[in-house]
């Protein structure tokens, strides 16, 4: 198995704060990594970090064997990483058709004067992109919500939207945010399954950060658990979930509780 | 209701919907070649005067509109158009390229705007584009080699295939024939990779650069589109006033501008025509109006200026779509005749990302 994303001592302060303290993991390809730890343990931050929203102070970070370490943010999505908000980040005054169609916008090579005339070249590419967003809708039955605003769409289909736009990318990575924070338990159930279809469908690396255990414990391969830019422990679902240092993060010291 | 059948996803990139979109345009199109033949010079000029701020309506939409941008420096563009089009004019260059020139060249004065003031946005963008707009001005009045300062400036009259744009007529064929260009270019635009970029970045920066999307790349495109369109709007605005002063192209003209795409609509073309009716159209209609008003209220000095601002804040409080939104929601009314419902005509709530100050 080889490593497609790779973090070497990653680190990242905001002023005196070290909000990622280096860390290092690797992701191999083809499985379902899930960062876990407790509210400002630096999850979003290394998210940020790799989508180059943020720069590192220290470290490297390495994906499909290039260096990406200080690579402009929207180049990432060229290499073949996609990713999803934690509090969606859609673009509310636009249908999900036209949405699913700017996550196609990496893959678009049509020239400006092309595109102001909408000569031939550029409807053929229109239909091409078009057909592709067509099958990510098929995917994951948003048939019914095509013309939709999504300002007009309910929080758990905005949710499933923004997964489609990320696939839309056709990334090699996909990096989702805390994919089922404001979901019920129906719809969380429905995102485990779109996650598990991904990996095995599509065959996409997914990084993933969760709060729901219930989730992490249904669709990851490894898990790797922060507390205050450190990491705790790494390994399976089980192992994590059950290292006396992740649960003295989460529910204190148990010695300490009962003296 | 009309409900549409699509059988290929050809259709759904075409510019109009169906075909009766298509002959409802077709026929306005026709209406407006035939007015020049049944009204009068007057109402010509008039319409003419409509059409060059439509063009120009049409450019700072796709900017305010659509990429969620602000200028207040938009009557600069459209004084460099206007001036490198008469100066060239002047110099013997045929209309037929100094019209694209003076596009092109405010074009790249929009991308010179637009390239410093990336980082900027809300009241920080509409600051330094009122500063841009100052310095132009300035540039117009002190410049007097090119410009002839306030001594102002005789526009030439320029020749299409020989034949003299003289009158309100020529200038209202021109500008016709220029305002149809833009708006296929727009909607060109706005259905192509460009246009939803733009709409990207108006809803969503953070988002739009994780799409693949170079923010100063595109910022500065938006800029450069929209201010070669003015530019466009700028080189005939020069005939419709045949004599260039500097004092034209103040603030104040920038405003009238952002009235139009406001008044008009966000985020919509057909909002940026029905703006600039409304702007030409309404001063037209007070002195018009004047002496048939009741206690005098027409010969009230300051009436044109405080209906505006009324208009405009109006217009904010109750009906943030514009003249647009109602006319959709007229629309909608008789579409789903007799089954209106209450919120189909409720007020609007939700904003377009530039009105939110940043």
């Amino acid at each position: 198995m080889t490593a497609l994303f790779e973090a070497r001592d990653i680190a990242v302060r905001f002023g005196g704060i070290r909000a990622v303290d280096s860390v290092s993991f690797s992701v191999q390809q083809g499985e379902v990594f899930s960062i876990i730890g407790p509210n400002g343990a630096g999850k979003t931050t290394i998210f940020n970090l790799i989508s180059r929203i943020y720069d590192t102070t220290e470290g490297q970070l390495l994906f499909d064997g290039k260096d990406i370490t200080r690579a402009p943010p929207y180049t990432i999505a060229n290499l073949g990483i996609a990713r999803t908000f934690q509090n969606i980040e859609l673009f509310a005054n636009a249908t999900l058709l036209q949405n699913l169609l700017i996550g196609r916008h990496c893959h678009s090579t049509v020239g400006y004067l092309s595109q102001l005339c909408f000569l031939p070249s550029t409807r053929r590419a229109e239909i091409r992109h078009r057909e592709k967003v067509e099958e990510v809708i098929a995917f994951l039955d948003l048939q019914r919500y095509r013309d939709s605003l999504i300002a007009n769409l309910p929080y758990g289909v905005r949710k499933v939207v923004e997964l489609g736009r990320a696939l839309c990318i056709e990334p090699k990575l996909l990096l989702l945010d805390e994919p089922s924070s404001g979901l019920n338990v129906d719809e969380t159930e429905g995102m485990g399954f779109w996650i598990e279809d991904i990996k095995k469908d599509l065959g996409i690396t997914v990084i993933m950060v969760e709060h729901d255990m219930s989730l992490v414990s249904q669709v990851s391969d490894r898990v790797m658990a922060l507390n205050y830019g450190k990491v705790l422990a790494m390994g399976s679902p089980r192992e994590v979930q059950t290292h006396p240092e992740v649960v003295r993060a989460y529910i204190g010291d148990v010695t300490e509780a009962e003296a | 209701m009309r409900y549409l059948f699509r059988t290929s996803y050809r259709q759904d990139l075409r510019a109009w919907r169906h075909g009766g979109d298509l002959f409802w345009y077709g026929l306005l199109i026709l209406v407006c070649l035939i007015i020049p033949l049944v009204m009068g010079e007057f109402y010509v000029g008039e319409l003419g005067g409509v059409y060059i701020f439509a063009i120009a309506g049409v450019g700072l939409m796709l900017l305010v509109g659509y990429t969620g941008l602000i200028s207040l420096g938009h009557a600069a563009f459209l004084g460099i158009g206007a001036y490198t089009n008469s100066v060239l004019l002047a110099q013997g260059v045929p209309f037929l390229v100094t019209l694209p020139v003076s596009g092109l060249l405010t074009a790249v004065c929009g991308a010179a705007i637009g390239r410093p003031t990336l980082r900027m946005s809300g009241l920080y963008l509409a600051i330094a584009t009122l500063a841009f707009g100052g310095i132009v001005g300035t540039v117009f009045q002190k410049w007097n080699a090119v410009t002839g300062g306030f001594d102002g400036f005789a526009v030439p009259t320029p020749y299409v295939f020989g034949i003299s744009v003289e009158g309100a007529t020529g200038v209202y064929y021109v500008s016709f024939a220029v305002l149809v260009f833009v708006l296929w270019l727009s909607v060109n635009l706005l259905r192509s990779p460009i246009g939803r970029a733009m709409v990207a970045i108006r809803d969503s920066e953070v988002s739009a650069q994780s799409m693949g999307i170079n923010l100063a790349k595109y910022k500065t495109l938006a800029f450069a589109i929209s201010a070669g369109i003015t530019g466009l709007a700028g080189a005939l605005f020069a005939h419709y006033v045949r004599f260039l002063a500097p004092d034209a192209f103040d603030v104040l003209l920038s405003v009238q501008f952002v009235t139009i795409v406001f008044v008009g609509g966000l985020g919509s073309l057909r909002g940026a025509i029905l703006g600039a009716i409304f702007v030409r159209l309404l001063p037209q209609f007070i002195a018009i109006m004047r002496d048939s008003l009741p206690f005098g209220i027409g010969r009230l000095p300051g009436l044109e200026p405080s209906l505006f601002g009324l208009v405009l804040v109006l217009v904010i409080l109750f009906q943030p779509d514009g003249i647009n939104g109602l006319w959709l929601k007229t629309k909608h009314w008789f579409e789903a005749y007799p089954f209106k419902r209450q919120a189909s005509g409720r007020r609007q709530k939700s904003y377009a990302r530039s009105e939110r100050l940043r």
